[in-house]
């Protein structure tokens, strides 16, 4: 555990060195303040935060994680680095644990930014702070398992553009196509795809419903992702 | 220390390191060992098993008493290597990664800051260690890239041409440090160029084609490339005479005669490990004859390799 967190605490401070951290960043803000601005921050308006969130939000997260979780361990197979470090008295599962914290810290800080709108709404009106704790948790659970999904493609390549590009092909895939051509089949083969469809699952946390199957959903979906990784980097080495 | 059996790499159907078996021992090799052999050698991949990067396909090998395949993560507590590249986190300062390397080693924070400033001393590291990496030359970084292979104090350190890519003054000065590490550690380390193993080195490993060639000290090794050594002397005189006079001396192989002017230059070849440099001076004084150079070219590393392969295709086709 304790070289789990050496290796995030190298992860988070190689991000805030980086500028693309920081882009992502004031993106992520500056499209989350837009929306607030035109949905949410309206007369009349519901008074919450799930304006800011909703479904297109995923695909913006999906690119933005995508982009983040890129360099993860492409970076470190390029560089060479990753011959120092698995030379080191670490675990490959160490490895894997310590730049997937790194990654969801920092996409945590990301989200922490956007609690401004939640203070906002309550200014103006009676916040559901159970719809918005549901939303929060929805978004943490979706990140979770966006930068397993980024960090999986990363340890499969030394080129980080191919595994940026593969793992937001594959969440964008997931996150609305499943759905998308679930919609237009029946029977077993629609319950099956619409299951896979993370939005179907983020849908409910936008509802306020912490639903225990949606959750199990997330933590399994990001164990699995996490577990291929894990073996992706020991592959690496078997070739 | 260092125990290899049978070891063999296949890339795909290629084999990198073919059945290759040595056995270092401090008492009887000393604490330097040089791994020497050509680029594509099979030497890189030897020493990525003995760090536990890479797993071989088939053999074993063990190193500080542990094998590398079952013991992984107890040899790699044991030692400390320096990739031929000497990778870094370029956005790190000096003394940022050390200190992240001692973590992962397990250090305690006192551990790792007398750790830091004895190996910054150690390797001349100086004001450099507050530097980002990405801003040091390619010789600071093979500096902080050693640094943090001492940084644990391993039993063993498996260093990958530790001399690639540094100007002459810094050779010499790693060079140096090599030797004055191996009173403490066992090293071993990677090279293609003889002269820095014979410099450097209190045992050679010759490898080629992911084969073992030969091994033994470098003053046994120095004798078998001696014996394919020639000597270039420049006699004044007739060059028939001279031809005659030095093919006469017992030894003798091979006479190559080139006259310069009234000088001739001589390529002189002896059989075995004889060296005729006091006859050829007998012979030129006895006739009176004016000698003007005469040296040994010793063989460079290229034709040793040639020599041994060729012995070696040599003894199979027998």
């Amino acid at each position: 555990m304790r070289n789990v967190m050496t290796i995030t605490r190298r992860e988070l401070a190689a991000w805030f060195y980086s500028p693309m951290a920081y882009g992502v960043i004031t993106l992520f803000l500056v499209l989350a303040g837009i929306m607030f601005d035109l949905l949410t921050f309206e007369p009349g308006a519901e008074a919450s935060i799930r304006g800011v969130f909703g479904p297109w939000m995923l695909l913006i997260l999906a690119f933005m994680l995508a982009m983040l979780t890129m360099r993860l361990l492409s970076e470190e197979y390029r560089n060479g680095t990753i011959e120092t470090l698995m030379t080191a008295p670490v675990t490959d599962a160490e490895v894997i644990g310590g730049k997937y914290l790194g990654a969801l810290v920092f996409y945590a800080v990301m989200l922490l930014g956007t609690l401004i709108y939640p203070v906002l709404v309550s200014k103006y009106g009676g916040l559901d702070s159970g719809l918005t704790f549901a939303c929060y948790l929805g978004l943490l659970l979706t990140g979770a398992l966006y930068i397993a999904v980024g960090l999986f493609f990363s340890a499969c390549t030394q080129n980080q553009i191919v595994a940026g590009l593969a793992a937001f092909v594959v969440l964008a895939v997931f996150t609305f196509l499943t759905n998308f051509i679930g919609q237009m089949q029946e029977g077993t083969l629609r319950v099956t795809l619409q299951h896979l469809s993370v939005a179907e699952h983020y849908e409910s946390f936008m509802r306020g419903m912490i639903d225990f199957t949606h959750v199990t959903f997330f933590i399994t979906t990001t164990a699995v992702f996490l577990f291929l990784a894990v073996k992706a980097l020991e592959f690496r080495r078997w070739r | 220390m260092i125990e290899v059996r049978n070891l063999t790499k296949r890339y795909g159907p290629i084999p990198a390191v073919d059945d290759v078996s040595f056995s270092v021992e401090t008492a009887s090799t000393g604490n330097i060992i040089g791994f020497l052999g050509p680029n594509g050698a099979g030497k890189s991949t030897t020493i990525r098993i003995l760090t536990c990067y890479l797993p071989a396909t088939s053999g074993s090998a063990s190193v500080a008493g542990y094998d590398v395949f079952t013991q992984s993560l107890h040899v790699r507590r044991n030692i400390g290597y320096l990739p031929e590249s000497a990778p870094l986190y370029p956005e790190m300062r000096a003394r940022e990664y050390l200190n992240f390397r001692g973590k992962l080693h397990g250090m305690t924070r006192h551990d790792r800051e007398s750790a830091i400033r004895r190996v910054t001393e150690r390797c001349w590291l100086g004001e450099f260690i507050d530097r980002p990496i990405g801003q040091l030359s390619k010789g600071m970084r093979q500096r902080v890239g050693l640094a943090d292979a001492l940084l644990h104090d391993p039993k063993v350190l498996f260093l990958d041409e530790p001399t690639i890519g540094l100007d002459p003054t810094q050779i010499r000065e790693t060079r140096q440090l090599i030797r004055d590490l191996g009173q403490r550690h066992v090293i071993f380390l990677s090279s293609h160029i003889l002269p820095e193993v014979e410099a450097t080195c209190t045992h050679t490993i010759v490898i080629a084609n992911g084969r073992v060639l030969a091994s033994g000290s470098p003053t046994e090794l120095r004798d078998r490339i001696g014996a394919g050594s020639r000597l270039i002397a420049e006699i004044k005189g007739k060059s028939d005479e001279v031809r005659g006079a030095i093919s006469g001396i017992a030894e003798v192989s091979r006479v190559e005669i080139e006259p310069v002017g009234p000088w001739n230059r001589l390529t002189i070849e002896a059989n075995g490990s004889g060296d005729v440099r006091e006859e050829v001076f007998r012979v030129t004084a006895a006739r009176g004859w004016t000698l003007r150079e005469m040296r040994r070219e010793v063989a460079s590393l290229e034709d040793f390799f040639i020599k041994i392969t060729a012995e070696q295709r040599a003894a199979r086709a027998k």
